[in-house]
């Protein structure tokens, strides 16, 4: 069965994250993050960071929201249940602070077929309330059996 | 920091996520997918139990390349990686790599995440600036 690509090229709305500190300090605790510069505000500062800083991952949490109009879109059709996350890519320019808003618009770069597999790739594109880029990432879903 | 030269390793990184990690994993970055957090419903799907988040793994080689870095968390500019294996709670991973190649201010390194036998991370291409 040939793969539905309508989607491709497609954007979707964009979602905006308001980034906290204690949401900061809980994402590096559950990966077991103990630089301060995570924690207290005082060495986030004397590190040269405007507030207590994001360690580079937590790009999931502010960038994920945007993505899900994108995978459960009729124009994606995917089908969850034989759907894997098989990889991600993330480029990073300026750090994400407590008290940043960090908007991110998602789209569908690529849907293609592989050795009998669906290879569905997004990106995502963040940027702060300065307009600065934060990230950008690449994210590859893989459903097995199209 | 020091400059990094190709052959240098990734100070290796072990870590065992206890049972309730991928609660607190699902807590800190909202994906409550139930495949990782009930071990009754992963089974009923066809898997052995409860998988670790693959972005939990992901992290750990983040963390992994940062301590490469000297700690601070602007000097990973790009990290890539592949999501093959399944990951489980309780059971000890081992994040590794090496200093691929180095050009200007930019190192590449290759990087790995596995449980015993299976990487659950691998061909991760982390690009730090030094």
């Amino acid at each position: 069965m040939a793969l539905k690509t309508d989607a491709v090229g497609k954007e979707w709305p964009s979602t905006t994250y308001q980034v906290g500190r204690e949401k900061i300090r809980e994402y590096a605790n559950a990966l077991g993050i103990d630089n301060p510069v995570h924690f207290d505000v005082a060495a986030a500062r004397a590190a040269g960071f405007r507030d207590v800083v994001a360690p580079p991952m937590f790009a999931v949490v502010y960038s994920s929201p945007a993505m899900a109009p994108a995978m459960f879109d009729p124009d994606v059709a995917m089908n969850f249940a034989a759907m894997v996350h098989g990889g991600q890519q993330f480029e990073w320019d300026e750090p994400a602070c407590s008290g940043d808003e960090i908007t991110t618009t998602a789209r569908c770069v690529s849907i293609e077929e592989k050795d009998g597999k669906g290879f569905y790739v997004f990106e995502t594109d963040s940027v702060n309330q300065d307009g600065a880029k934060v990230a950008r990432g690449t994210w590859t879903l893989i459903v097995r059996g199209v | 920091m020091s400059g990094l030269n190709v052959g240098d390793q990734v100070p290796e990184l072990r870590v065992t996520p206890d049972k309730y990690l991928p609660h607190r994993y699902a807590g800190a970055s909202g994906d409550f997918n139930p495949i990782h957090i009930d071990d009754e419903f992963a089974k009923a799907v066809g898997l052995p139990r409860n998988i670790l988040h693959g972005l939990y793994s992901m992290g750990l080689v983040a963390k992994a390349n940062a301590a490469l870095a000297g700690g601070d968390p602007r000097a990973l500019k790009r990290l890539s990686v592949q999501m093959r294996g399944m990951g489980f709670p309780e059971q000890e991973i081992v994040v590794s790599g090496t200093v691929k190649s180095v050009e200007g201010d930019r190192a590449v390194v290759d990087t790995v995440a596995a449980q015993g036998e299976t990487q659950i991370i691998k061909n991760a291409e982390a690009e730090i600036e030094l």
